[in-house]
């Protein structure tokens, strides 16, 4: 039954973009949970939203460059309200996050409602956005995605060792003479680029996800970055084809809550069998410890028992 | 009584709840806690409307709120076993949101709930679904869903208030004076989760997160005390409440959704002009 499903072109088309979507998604997230911003991914997720309904409202078309030119616009202007909120005052980034968050989706969700209950609006197919929907994806659409997906590994790889130092050791990085304000920003740059390509097929509200949940997952297999990308893109992938297959074959299921699912059994699959880090693992080794621990009591009141005697 | 006015008085009641856990939240930088709450309750919500038959208030609020404490536990276990407390919270919550999402896709036609009154909720048609007891109608349902909850939570709070306000502010001290801060910790992380719950089926998931940290920050920015706090972010709520009803009427748009915005509103207006802690008014008594 997979194989023809796979044979089907139009498919064969929209898988191989959310496949991309997955991997550059898996990379990225590594640096931005190393860098430990992980929320922030979820508050530029949803302030794409008024991005993509103003573009809409402004272009009156769905060409999907003009919609993640918006999306990248709003996104942009949350980032940076989010940190100029929290250096200027007292109020701490996570609040912050929520408060930028809550408003700009706010926003988004007003104007998406004002062009539904417009004459053109019920075309529009804009709410797609908000859970996603591959099978929505024509080719162009695709041929964007992974444009955008090869130029965000390239960059990826270029820069990997400067990146790398960052997350590992920020001060070092500093004292080498690194630009690392520059790096950070390139990597919520990044992060930023990948959240907006991904809202089509997975939406706003759950693309933070893909980011998050791959690379904590990876994080139990290794201590080594580039092995870390590797298992973490691998797990993008997976979740990325496997939920846009499922979601494209049941009527009025969106993709990405489906992705996100299968995303989350990986992890929980990682959290119980990862091999020194894995709950199964550790509990094992718990139970030798306390078995030899018995051991030895036992033998050292045997020894006790004979001198006794003795 | 006018459409208008119930609209409005539940938009309130729901503002004035929210704030009043809210408030506690934010001061314990738990702010995206209540985020995920509130979108981690939804799997509850379905699967108890699935069981029951019927959207029964009570039997909702309890299974969902258990959700919600699964979801607190969840994220504290993860957090102890060595992931990052944002990555922990991330994944708790975008996980149970999914399920939630899925469920009431596959069974939309089954439980009446679709994927835009989870955002949006149905405050517009809330007067509509009456509570009536032996015949007698006593306004609509959701009022005896929010109200409750609000008042329990005015209770509990207000009974607590002390030992609330020092585990806020200095746990370790709290812990000292003998106050059990872990049961004051999940007391709060249960009052969210009533509040979330009890919203989240008249007002959607929107309004809840958004007044559940909007005019507390709001608030915080405005006052040094935690009673005033409260007080102001209850007021800035309603005045939401008042202000994004009439806004979302001028403009045709989603009621919800405009309430935030006008806190939103609210709020940027106090980061830039509040008397103690705006940035153009610290500008200017700088210059004079």
């Amino acid at each position: 039954m997979w194989l023809q499903l796979i044979q089907d072109p139009n498919l064969r088309w929209i898988l191989l973009g959310s496949i991309f979507l997955g991997l550059s998604s898996g990379v990225i997230g590594c640096f931005t949970y190393l860098r430990k911003q992980s929320l922030l991914g979820d508050a530029v997720a949803h302030s794409t939203l008024p991005g993509v309904a103003l573009a809409f409202m402004i272009t009156g078309s769905r060409n999907l460059w003009g919609l993640l030119l918006g999306a990248l616009g709003t996104s942009l202007l949350a980032t940076f309200l989010i940190s100029y909120v929290t250096r200027k005052s007292r109020i701490k980034q996570d609040a912050s996050l929520g408060i930028i968050l809550s408003v700009f989706f706010s926003l988004g969700l007003m104007l998406l409602t004002i062009i539904q209950h417009s004459s053109r609006g019920n075309q529009s197919g804009l709410d797609k956005f908000l859970f996603g929907q591959a099978a929505s994806m024509v080719r162009s659409d695709v041929n964007t995605i992974v444009i955008v997906s090869i130029f965000l590994l390239f960059i990826c790889a270029v820069f990997f060792k400067e990146l790398k130092l960052l997350c590992f050791d920020f001060e070092f990085a500093k004292g080498l003479g690194l630009p690392v304000i520059l790096l950070d920003h390139l990597i919520m740059l990044l992060m930023v680029i990948v959240v907006v390509t991904g809202i089509q097929i997975v939406g706003v509200i759950l693309m933070v996800a893909l980011l998050i949940t791959p690379a904590t997952a990876a994080r139990y297999w290794t201590d080594k970055l580039h092995v870390m990308v590797i298992i973490s893109a691998s797990f993008g992938v997976i979740s990325g084809a496997i939920g846009t297959l499922i979601s494209a074959n049941v009527r009025n299921l969106p993709t990405g809550p489906v992705v996100v699912l299968i995303a989350v059994c990986l992890f929980v699959f990682s959290l119980l069998f990862a091999p020194k880090r894995g709950l199964v693992v550790k509990l094992l080794l718990r139970k030798k410890l306390r078995f030899l621990q018995q051991n030895q009591l036992l033998q050292q009141e045997l020894e006790m028992e004979a001198k006794h005697e003795y | 009584m006018s459409t208008d006015f119930w609209i409005i008085l539940i938009g309130t009641l729901v503002a004035c709840s929210c704030s009043l856990v809210g408030c506690f939240l934010l001061l314990r930088k738990m702010s995206m806690m209540g985020d995920a709450i509130s979108h981690a309750i939804l799997p509850g919500i379905v699967i108890a409307t699935l069981m029951m038959g019927s959207r029964n208030s009570l039997a909702i609020i309890i299974f969902a709120s258990l959700f919600g404490l699964i979801t607190v536990f969840l994220i504290q276990m993860f957090q102890q076993s060595g992931i990052q407390s944002d990555a922990a919270i991330g994944i708790v919550f975008t996980g149970l949101f999914a399920i939630g999402v899925i469920l009431v896709s596959l069974f939309a036609r089954q439980t009446g709930i679709d994927l835009d009154c989870v955002l949006f909720g149905e405050i517009a048609y809330a007067p509509w679904r009456r509570f009536s007891i032996a015949g007698i109608d006593l306004g609509p349902q959701a009022l005896w869903t929010v109200g409750p909850v609000f008042l329990l939570s005015l209770a509990c709070i207000g009974l607590f208030y002390k030992q609330f306000k020092i585990c806020s502010f200095d746990p370790i001290m709290a812990s000292l004076l003998g106050i059990p801060v872990l049961f004051f910790h999940y007391l709060l992380m249960a009052l969210t989760s009533f509040t979330a719950v009890a919203a989240f089926e008249s007002v959607g998931v929107i309004l809840v997160v958004g007044m559940l940290i909007v005019p507390p920050a709001t608030a915080y920015l405005l006052t040094e005390k935690l009673s005033k706090m409260i007080l102001i972010s209850m007021l800035i709520g309603t005045l939401s409440a008042i202000g994004g009803y009439y806004l979302a009427v001028f403009l045709n748009s989603s009621i919800s959704a405009c309430m935030v915005f006008i806190s939103g509103i609210l709020f940027a207006l106090t980061f830039l002009f509040s008397p103690t802690h705006g940035t153009i008014t610290k500008k200017w008594s700088i210059r004079g």
